[in-house]
């Protein structure tokens, strides 16, 4: 199998009630995919089954042999977070770590020198010692980024980002972004991120697989641009005559 | 002091409830902190009714109190934690449910049986005349579960607190530590029951935690203060009662809560 990932005709359900079905898409090192629809749409759940949280009811996924849990990175919704959680950046990010851990109890010094290194490559090095809870949304989201990068900053094959934009202003939103398309040309790490953002992640991602509760397009963002899903998702997003996508959104005669 | 610190070591059971107390204090804070975090407080509270309920039921069927007590108790802790993780049932409501019921089952029952001969007031606001020795091997043991799951597993413990689905993801087994910590408080607070009383057991677990937050900025800080805050105030409640003759959960929650209050004001100070 030379693909990273690889869905067959995943579906996934909860309490024997299908969430979402259909799942064909295939992802290749250095890929950016842009996973969007609908709130309920089952992206985040397809997530959990990406990570091997939960089990495909019908299909399967299959990973490249060389595709590990450790070498995984993950940036689950920050909404559940306790955002003045008596934390300070150092703590957190050194628990990306636990994956390399096994029953190991206490953090070694590689731990802390990848935790140090992800710090840098978020650009936090200097709050290392920061209490979690005064520093902005968008250091923050840099924050948990770095977790995902602590585990494996050398070798991270896959960084999975479910809507890291979430409540970020404009400016913090352009500084992910640039970070994470530079983590994605520059290391070559294969990026999934669900986003409601599409119009801006479209700009980086060069895959799209869009759902509703089956899938709806899987395919390139040039080819993705083309469809009908695509103009109605942008309509609210653009303005009429949109510069940013291209589209002409405007009502059809 | 040295005279108070004489009087408790020259009587048996002040000796007994010392030695339990503080060793329940420790390990009841360091369990608080995660409880609380992670928005389970109420459930400390809940166990607490639930625990009352079974001793009743033990006492009426002429049981050793522990032998019921301690694995309903522990069922609950697994109950609760379930009821209150699943956002489809609403936990609070669950936890009312089940506290008022126990409650009531305790009640009732000791009513029906013994005529409320049986000193209904020790058990819901505790008495130190209650403890045996064998509360001493029990919280001493439970003591070393609790501060051996902190130190070897600290680092797992923090993570799941801060961020469950990320632990998950990681490869933490988030069900098998978060049912440990359920059966760990469900000890403690049936071996701490009776000398706090139900009613008032749930504060050491609740009110360490959120004193230590008051100024602590990272976990380890939170958690250590804790177990310090924790132990320091049923010293000088337990000091109090005997010197003041007052009841001594009652007293131990009372030091917790001024404890609370002067930090928190000196925390809106600095801040």
């Amino acid at each position: 199998m030379n693909s990273l990932i690889e869905s067959d005709n995943a579906a996934f359900a909860y309490a024997g009630r299908t969430v979402v079905k259909g799942l064909n898409f295939c992802l290749e090192t250095g890929d950016y995919l842009c996973i969007v629809g609908e709130n309920g749409s089952g992206k985040t759940t397809l997530v959990d089954g990406i990570l091997g949280l939960k089990q495909p009811c019908a299909g399967a996924i299959r990973y490249r042999p060389d595709l590990r849990r450790s070498s995984i990175g993950f940036l689950p919704q920050s909404r559940d977070l306790d955002r003045d959680f008596p934390a300070n950046v150092s703590e957190i990010v050194l628990s990306g770590r636990l994956g390399h851990k096994g029953l190991a109890p206490f953090y070694t010094r590689a731990d802390r020198r990848a935790a140090a290194e992800a710090l840098m490559m978020c650009g936090i090095k200097d709050q290392k010692k920061c209490f979690f809870g005064a520093l902005s949304g968008g250091q923050k989201q840099r924050v948990l980024l770095a977790r995902a990068l602590a585990t494996a900053p050398d070798g991270l094959k896959l960084l999975i980002l479910d809507e890291p934009m979430n409540s970020l202003d404009p400016a913090a939103k352009s500084d992910l972004y640039a970070l994470i398309a530079e983590l994605n040309s520059c290391r070559q790490i294969t990026v999934i991120m669900v986003t409601h953002d599409v119009n801006t992640a479209l700009h980086y991602a060069n895959k799209v697989l869009m759902l509703g509760s089956e899938q709806v397009f899987f395919g390139t963002s040039a080819e993705f641009l083309q469809t009908a899903g695509a103009r109605e998702l942008l309509r609210d997003a653009c303005a009429d005559n949109c510069a940013v996508c291209g589209l002409d959104h405007r009502p059809q005669a | 002091m040295p005279e108070l610190l004489n009087t408790i070591f020259s009587y048996e059971f002040l000796t007994r409830a010392l030695g339990v107390g503080l060793l329940i204090s420790l390990c009841s804070a360091l369990l608080g902190v995660s409880l609380v975090l992670k928005r389970f407080a109420m459930i400390g509270d809940g166990l607490g009714h639930v625990g009352f309920g079974s001793l009743a039921v033990a006492t009426a069927l002429n049981w050793a109190p522990l032998a019921l007590s301690m694995p309903v108790t522990v069922v609950a802790a697994f109950f609760l934690l379930r009821i209150s993780a699943n956002r489809q049932i609403r936990g609070d409501a669950a936890i009312a449910l089940l506290s008022a019921s126990s409650l009531a089952i305790g009640v009732f029952v000791i009513s029906a049986t013994t005529g409320m001969n049986t000193d209904v007031d020790s058990y819901l606001f505790g008495s130190i005349l209650t403890l045996t020795s064998a509360d001493v091997v029990l919280a001493v043991g439970l003591c070393v579960l609790v501060l051996g799951l902190f130190v070897v597993f600290y680092n797992r413990i923090f993570a799941m607190t801060f961020d469950e689905r990320f632990a998950q993801a990681t490869g933490v087994p988030t069900g098998l530590y978060n049912s440990l910590l359920a059966a760990l408080v469900a000890l403690t607070i049936v071996v701490g029951m009776r000398m706090m009383g139900a009613l008032l057991i749930s504060s050491l677990i609740i009110f360490p935690a959120l004193s230590a937050m008051r100024h602590g900025r990272s976990f380890k800080t939170v958690t250590w203060q804790a177990a310090l805050i924790s132990t320091a105030c049923f010293l000088v409640g337990l000091l109090a009662s005997v010197h003041f003759a007052t009841p001594t959960g009652a007293s131990v929650v009372l030091i917790n809560l001024l404890v609370f209050l002067a930090l928190s004001i000196s925390a809106r100070r600095r801040f």
